[in-house]
């Protein structure tokens, strides 16, 4: 009945149901993709532009899929008023979101990284040295993106015209995530690869930043 | 009502008088010239909208604790005074720009962070058009709201560390810094002109919004009946 | 499976009051419903009995007034309840369960996170009490609305409740449904648990009441504890 163990509950919840179906999971991948190869007919991906504007395309394309997939997370909840039955059942309503933005961080990482080879190789550039610290920039910015798009996305469940406005919402507030990864990813596929760890560390501080103010307010994003 | 008209005057002739003071009192700037004097204003709404969207910001954690619907009014108002600044903020910085660089709009760190919060505060009033009953709205936009003024120092910061690597013009030579003692003088007297038509704005716009408030309660309990 | 072991509790409103904008839900309530009462809530649609529920389940905050559980293990103050508070089960309207998960899934998604010892075992059992053993393995998707209801029921019957709110609880529900759900509260109602319902008709189920409660426009206009009689209170031959 501990925090830890209702967001494990919780997230297994979140994980079951999306695997079932697996609606969140494809429908995201596909909508990337399109965007990926969209962007690629914009300009001529020679190997200088693309390693230049290729990450900020990818995190743009990341960042606004992340945005219509995070539209159910808390309005599946409205179904049936599982929401009442969650609030009645834990035992601090932080871990309804924790769960949810942990569930949300997998579904974005997995994307990213199925998507990544596939971005290599449409705009020809080797990811592979790299690899491991590309997940680590992936996980530090989606963290952060689902970390807000959850709070945002209890917000927009409770307004009109819900798909356009979390969108509307996230995406200004996203920009520190967007500029800072970018820049990160920029480093890290330069010919001569580096770390830009004064980025990583920016990401690592909007997370605690986000997830503190979600820890506070939770409760009240969830009220009646 | 005299004491509004009173107010109103006094804020016009400080607003004039800031005027005058960047038109005459300020030594021209060397290399800008004539077109440098925006600067007074341009910098002066600067801040001026942070002040605004500070007060919003507390009016927000206090309606969220409190919920008095007084501090979702000064909310709102705050947002949108702030907003107000923050228009005239963007504005003039291209028309700045223009004349003493050739181009509309530079990616300049502080401009480019004010049009990221303007369009933060644009959403914020967004969304509490789009929630219909009162309370609802208030608390939302509130948490909406915090949510949005823990983002600025997170903007300011990613925008001036990234953005601002390649050679650009700098808009105001860092505030303060380097500036002629009279034009520091100027500056700061079109900074207390600014906040104090601020106040003026934020007190009517106040007013207007617990009236509104109370309209929409006496057309509620109308309808319900 | 409804042990003994319920703790008793009683509902304590004082000068709840609930504002939608300038509309008020629910004006000046106060009532106190003594540990083990089986109280009727009734009255036309909008006089409030939701409302008052949901708030008694601790789901709307109210705007003023407080709520309080005297008797339990931790007292409820206004809108927020400590750790270990009474085992409060409220069932309504909407299945509160998850369509996309099993019967089976969805009990023990909640039996873990109430803090069910054994939460198999206390599944398996509520799922044969309800009625649901042979469907453990479908999805709520494919119940029926009679199903659902079970479902609702077992799902609020997994901590021994003390406190059981019920909003509408035999809509759609056919006869031998409503005869199943009538002997349940009737066994809750035997072992002690506070049970607050507002019903739509008169049946068997409403004749479990120890007291009735008449609300109209968000004040109590009738209380069979104050004299009046059970057949004023409930009305149920009036329009709604």
């Amino acid at each position: 009945m501990s925090v830890l163990s209702n967001t494990t509950a919780l997230l297994g919840k979140e994980l079951r149901t999306e695997f079932r179906s697996r609606e969140l999971l494809t429908t995201t991948i596909v909508f990337i993709l399109i965007v990926l190869v969209l962007f690629s007919f914009t300009f001529d991906p020679t190997a200088g532009e693309s390693r230049r504007f290729g990450p900020g395309l990818l995190w743009l394309a990341f960042l606004f899929a992340a945005s219509l997939m995070l539209q159910p997370c808390f309005l599946r909840e409205l179904n049936n008023d599982t929401l009442s039955a969650l609030r009645l059942s834990v035992s601090d309503p932080f871990a309804i979101f924790l769960a949810k933005l942990t569930a949300n961080t997998i579904f974005l990482l997995l994307t990213e990284l199925l998507l990544l080879p596939i971005f290599a190789i449409l705009y020809n550039i080797p990811i592979a040295a790299v690899f491991g610290q590309l997940v680590l920039v992936f996980f530090l910015g989606s963290l952060g993106v689902a970390t807000a798009g959850t709070a945002l996305s209890a917000i927009s469940a409770q307004a009109r015209m819900r798909e356009l406005m979390l969108p509307l919402l996230l995406l200004p507030l996203l920009t520190p995530v967007l500029v800072a990864s970018t820049e990160v990813t920029i480093g890290l596929l330069d010919r001569q690869p580096f770390v830009q760890w004064k980025g990583v560390g920016f990401l690592a501080v909007f997370d605690i930043v986000f997830l503190t103010a979600l820890w506070i307010f939770g409760e009240y994003l969830l009220e009646e | 009502m005299w004491r509004r008209l009173i107010g109103g005057l006094a804020v016009l002739a400080l607003v004039g008088a800031a005027a005058y003071a960047s038109f005459y009192i300020a030594p021209e700037e060397r290399t800008m010239g004539l077109v440098q004097r925006i600067f007074y204003l341009h910098a002066a709404c600067g801040l001026t909208m942070f002040t605004g969207f500070f007060i919003c910001f507390c009016s927000n954690i206090a309606y969220v604790f409190w919920r008095n619907p007084k501090s979702d009014a000064l909310a709102v108002s705050a947002a949108e005074v702030g907003l107000v600044f923050s228009t005239v903020n963007l504005v003039t910085g291209p028309i700045w720009a223009h004349p003493a660089w050739g181009i509309w709009w530079t990616w300049d760190a502080r401009l480019t962070s004010a049009f990221v919060l303007w369009l933060l505060y644009i959403a914020y009033l967004l969304l509490r058009t789009l929630v219909e009953e009162p309370e609802r709205r208030a608390l939302l936009s509130a948490l909406f709201g915090i949510f949005a003024f823990l983002d600025v120092p997170l903007v300011y910061g990613s925008i001036r560390w990234w953005r601002t690597q390649h050679p650009q013009p700098v808009l105001m030579g860092g505030a303060g810094s380097g500036l002629e003692p009279t034009m520091l003088k100027v500056f700061f007297f079109s900074i207390l002109a600014m906040h104090a038509l601020m106040v003026l704005l934020l007190v009517d716009r106040y007013g207007l919004e617990k009236m509104r408030g109370e309209a929409e309660i006496v057309r509620r309990e109308l309808e319900a009946a | 499976m409804i042990s003994a072991a319920i703790s008793p509790t009683s509902i304590r409103f004082d000068d709840i009051e609930k504002r939608y904008g300038g509309l008020y839900a629910l004006r000046r309530v106060s009532l106190e419903i003594a540990a083990g009462e089986c109280v009727v809530l009734a009255g036309r649609n909008g006089s409030g009995k939701t409302t008052l529920l949901r708030i008694a389940a601790q789901l709307v905050r109210p705007s003023a007034g407080k709520l309080t559980f005297p008797g339990a293990a931790g007292e409820a103050r206004n809108g927020r309840s400590p750790n270990g508070s009474a085992a409060t089960a409220y069932v309504a309207h909407a299945t509160m369960v998850y369509d996309e998960l099993t019967a089976e899934e969805n009990l023990i998604l909640f039996a873990r996170l109430v803090g069910v010892a054994a939460p198999r075992q206390k599944v398996d059992a509520l799922l044969a009490e309800v009625g649901l053993a042979a469907r453990r393995d479908s999805l709520v998707r494919t119940f029926s609305r009679g199903m659902r209801q079970r479902m609702a029921i077992a799902r609020a019957l997994l901590r021994e409740p003390s406190v059981l709110l019920l909003d509408e609880p035999a809509t759609g529900l056919d006869v031998p449904a409503t005869a199943w759900l009538a002997e349940t509260l009737r066994r809750l109602r035997d072992a002690g648990c506070t049970m607050l319902m507002s019903l739509h008709g008169e049946t068997e189920i409403s004749s479990l009441a120890t007291r009735g409660i008449r609300l109209d426009a968000g004040s109590v206009v009738a209380d069979t504890q104050r004299g009046a009689s059970f057949t004023s209170v409930l009305k149920f031959a009036d329009a709604s």
